[in-house]
């Protein structure tokens, strides 16, 4: 459509820490309202900040993991604003010295890498809610989720398209929870990401006027919004309008953005050092025991996975996309390679992980770690499938069956009589029979119909109930029809 | 009974001459005798007296330490369980803490028997007690005269011996000045020596907490149970305990004390400056040395800290907005309206004042000029503090450049009641450890203080020079008529 598109992303990522950010209130979600609130949450007169020292650890797992700057001193400072549901009248943040600075993270869209720079990383504590669905009068204020902390991530205009922010959130989203400095539920509000949208013609040209969407909570959400943006901004620019520069809601419903304050409408918010709190200092030893107990990170460990176990790199992504995935994948190419030996085995562990397991654990909105057949059985079910004990049509039965009543591979094999009939002399027995029963097919086949070969086959199985090892019928088929 | 020093009382207490509860009860008679002072903003007969039970019994069984059963009282800036805290303020009128703060338990536990809150300016912001929304606090030498302020509740009380210790708090002055006016001793610790957990905050790099007594020693003996760190303030600073008294007892001879040649200027007031003067020559006699030093930006003081004082106020206040607790107004439309309508009405002259300034000098292309400069010159009045000390143990020096003033006074005019606070602003400023103890009388029969500051964490050295003056001399044991 001839307009470049330029989107930088503030991500508010909601650090998962037992305790608040200043204070020492519980973080549970759903509680009743304001029970979670401590005398330092409610604002009382006399009460000061004390850093959660969990917080800065956080921070810096998330600082090595995307390469960037930990700075040796950080500052608190004071966003002043009045809103009832800010009980001090200011929020907590890091404003010109953040604790983390650059880096940055590489996204994949069509196979290909990209990446994307990030600005900075900066902590600061979330404030409460105003309810206004509850009473008809009156608004009303929870401060359960004062003071939460919040790692806000803050990306340059990297981005040309919905698609690739979509991307970069996804990737985001799996490398905080990785690294589980992040529990990564959307629905509470875990996750959140404001957009920064601006167009320009070319390349040559500065960046455009941008507009924010903010408080996009879910990938859908944070693509429409986006899609719905860049089309509004075009309209406006080929009809010769000017943008302003603007803070925009996105109202899912409508799919369409609205303006919620324009630029000269902002806030002045007095920035200035928190006298409550003392400079941040990080010394080297401090980030060094961090980056001891680092775990290897999902983009590394995609790369070795389509590498050590030639896997594709969609495969070997999907089984990265979390460390339970990753782990659960691991562990059942460790059990199987000890129960046998098998060319492509790590692929057809992947097959079985994506297909079958992902599909029943969709169905039954279970997670990985969740999943009643652990890496040990799929490992012993692999393996039958290999040794030829099984059929994969067979397999299926006895992961349904593994599914269900968390047997013994070999024990469901037994029970079902499943095991595949390997012994060709019971196979030409069988293979016999039906030539006999149906010569009509036979005689299809010599006259040069390899369709009939199929229907021969299909016979042959469904006499055996699907244990005779298709491959050998075949051969024996073909042996005794004389090809 | 009200004339004995807390040593005094404490060796009563030890000897069983008396109990707590009936030196608390003779206490809490003269607190309601003198209550035209309105030095009292709370007090809790049965609070008080079942804290003084207590400690009789620690009495009884051996388990009392110096303080137990000594009264105190608190400035209504500190919050407390059992009495209001209103911080001066209509914005808190009858609010009450479900917490008490660190300094009021530290003492709590020591055995100390809490009598009630203090009245003082609105936010501890004046000089003068007259920003009270609880009306001003009268001086006991002469109650046409302003006690002094923020801590004039505390000054007051104690000069007028209505209790025998008072927590206060100082921010640019506030416990010098008015233990200064008022001929009481009162010290300032180095900023993070006490917890501000619990003080309700006015400027938070600035505020710390203190004590006003009669005597350098009983200050020692206080600090020993109120100081400390503590973990739920992260300005609080990690030391192990020290004896505050150790310097009681030692040969201080060799001492060097310096005269800041700023602080000697024409706006002293000549009685005042004579007063001083005759002070530092006794120090001499005891057999310190005297000699000249320069703080060459004390000038700046008062300019710095009326800005970065109303910066940090502003953001501190922002709390007092009607939502969550205190003061609400009534007849709002909406939102916006019932925060407007709250802080217009729960705010006196002076919180607003310093809000409104606070917020000019932190707003977007002020910021620089105002308070990142005010920032930069901090600096060095902190700088010239530490070359000074390079010189001398002490810096000595008025309080004030002149005694108590008539109430009313300076109230309608802001620039002169600031000026009240020349001398002490730059100790608050350098966060040192700064005293004020009695050094003789006008002609009017108004006290005059000597002001004392120490390098950082040297109060005890501090606190041993002002008792080898009180050794010397008398004026601390002077008390204003008609307080029998």
């Amino acid at each position: 459509m001839g307009w470049l598109v330029s989107i930088g992303l503030e991500t508010h990522v909601q650090l998962a820490t037992s305790s608040k950010i200043f204070s020492g209130g519980a973080t549970d979600f759903g509680k009743t309202p304001n029970s979670q609130a401590s005398v330092v949450d409610l604002a009382l007169p006399g009460t000061l900040p004390v850093l959660n020292e969990q917080v800065v650890e956080y921070a810096m797992r998330f600082g090595l993991a995307i390469n960037g700057k930990i700075n040796k001193r950080s500052v608190f400072a004071r966003k002043n604003y009045f809103y009832p549901d800010l009980p001090k009248g200011y929020q907590i943040s890091q404003y010109e010295e953040p604790i983390v600075e650059g880096g940055s993270l590489t996204i994949w869209v069509n196979n290909n890498g990209k990446t994307v720079r990030l600005t900075r990383a900066h902590l600061e504590e979330d404030a409460g809610k105003s309810l206004h669905d509850i009473y008809p009068t009156h608004s009303a204020i929870d401060l359960n989720r004062a003071g939460t902390p919040l790692l806000e991530i803050v990306t340059e205009p990297d981005m040309n398209s919905s698609l690739e922010a979509v991307e970069y959130a996804k990737t985001l989203y799996e490398l905080v929870t990785w690294i589980g400095i992040c529990s990564g539920n959307m629905q509470e509000g875990n996750f959140r990401c404001d957009a920064n949208v601006s167009i320009r013609k070319s390349p040559d040209c500065p960046l455009g006027v941008r507009r924010e969407i903010k408080n996009l909570n879910s990938f859908k959400f944070l693509q429409s919004a986006i899609d719905f943006e860049i089309l509004w901004q075009v309209g406006q620019l080929e009809e010769g309008r000017k943008i302003s520069q603007a803070t925009v809601l996105y109202d899912a419903n409508k799919n369409e953005t609205r303006v919620m304050r324009e630029k000269e409408d902002a806030h002045d918010y007095r920035y200035f050092a928190d006298p409550d709190l003392l400079p941040l200092n990080i010394t080297n030893e401090a980030v060094e025991k961090v980056a001891q107990d680092m775990p290897e990170l999902p983009n590394e460990v995609k790369t070795r996975f389509a590498k050590t176990y030639r896997l594709s790199r969609e495969d070997a992504s999907l089984l990265g996309a979390n460390r339970q995935t990753a782990d659960y994948f691991e562990e059942t190419v460790k059990q199987a390679r000890k129960l046998i030996t098998f060319d492509n085995l790590e692929k057809i562990i992947s097959n079985w992980i994506l297909g079958e397991l992902f599909a029943t654990l969709n169905k039954n909105s279970l997670k990985i770690q969740d999943s009643p057949v652990d890496p040990h059985n799929l490992a012993k079910l692999v393996s039958r499938i290999c040794d030829g004990t099984l059929s994969s049509n067979l397999g299926k039965t006895v992961f349904e069956q593994m599914w269900i009543s968390k047997e013994d591979v070999d024990s469901i094999i037994l029970q079902k009589g499943l095991k595949q009939i390997t012994d060709s002399s019971e196979i030409e027995k069988i293979v016999g029979t039906i030539i006999s029963e149906n010569l009509h097919l036979a005689n299809e086949y010599k006259s040069g119909k390899d369709k009939a070969l199929n229907a021969l086959v299909g016979k042959i199985m469904k006499a055996t109930k699907g244990k005779a090892n298709p491959q050998k019928v075949k051969d024996i088929l073909k042996t005794k029809l004389g090809y | 009974m009200f004339a004995k020093t807390i040593l005094q009382l404490s060796q009563g207490l030890q000897d069983r001459q008396f109990s707590a509860v009936e030196i608390a009860t003779l206490f809490l008679d003269r607190i309601e005798k003198f209550s035209n002072l309105n030095a009292f903003l709370d007090i809790n007969r049965d609070t008080s007296l079942k804290q003084a039970k207590a400690a009789d019994k620690r009495l009884a069984e051996r388990r009392a330490n110096p303080l137990t059963g000594i009264p105190i009282a608190h400035k209504d800036i500190f919050v407390t369980t059992d009495f209001k805290s209103t911080a001066g303020s209509k914005m808190l009128a009858n609010y009450k803490s479900p917490f008490n703060a660190t300094i009021v338990d530290n003492l709590q536990s020591a055995g100390m028997v809490s009598l009630g809150k203090l009245n003082c300016d609105e936010f501890a912001m004046g000089s003068s007690n007259e920003n009270s929304f609880y009306g001003p606090v009268l001086n006991p030498w002469d109650k046409e005269h302003v006690p002094g302020g923020s801590s004039g509740g505390s000054a007051a009380a104690v000069s007028a011996r209505l209790v025998p210790a008072a927590t206060a708090t100082d921010t640019g002055g506030s416990i010098r000045e008015p233990a200064a006016f008022c001929g009481i001793t009162g010290v300032k610790p180095t900023y993070g020596r006490a917890s501000r957990w619990g003080m309700i905050a006015f400027a938070s790099s600035l505020d710390q907490g203190g004590i006003m007594c009669s005597s350098a020693e009983e200050a020692g003996l206080i600090f020993n149970s109120m100081l400390g760190f503590d973990s739920q303030d992260s300005t609080s600073v990690d030391r192990p305990p020290e004896n505050f008294n150790r310097y009681i007892d030692k040969d201080l001879k060799e001492l060097k004390i310096g005269i800041p040649r700023e602080f000697f200027d024409s706006n002293i007031d000549n009685e005042v400056r004579v007063a001083i003067q005759a002070a530092l020559q006794a120090l001499e006699h005891a057999g310190m040395n005297l000699i000249e030093i320069t703080l060459p930006n004390s000038h700046l003081g008062i300019p710095v800290y009326y800005v970065i004082a109303p910066a940090e106020c502003s953001s501190n206040l922002s709390r007092y907005d009607g939502v969550r607790y205190g003061y609400r107004a009534e007849d709002h439309e909406n939102l916006t309206e019932m925060i407007k309508k709250t802080r217009s009405e729960g705010f006196g002259k002076e919180p607003k004042r310093r809000i409104m300034i606070g917020t000019y000098v932190l707003s977007q292309g002020y910021y620089d000029a105002y308070y990142l400069k005010a920032q930069q010159v901090r600096q060095l009045i902190i700088n010239d503090f530490s070359s000074a000390f390079l010189d001398c143990d002490i810096i000595a020096g008025p309080v004030t450049a002149e005694t108590a003033f008539k109430l009313g006074d300076k109230i309608k005019d802001p620039l002169s009641m600031y000026q009240s606070d020349f001398y002490t602003i730059p100790a608050s400023l350098a966060g040192i450890p700064a005293m004020s103890i009695p050094c003789g009388f006008s002609s009017t029969g108004l006290p005059i203080g000597l002001q004392l500051m120490g390098n950082y964490f040297e109060e005890a050295k501090l606190l041993g020079v002002a008792h080898s003056y009180q050794k010397l001399t008398d004026w601390h044991t002077k008390m204003p008529d008609g307080i029998s």
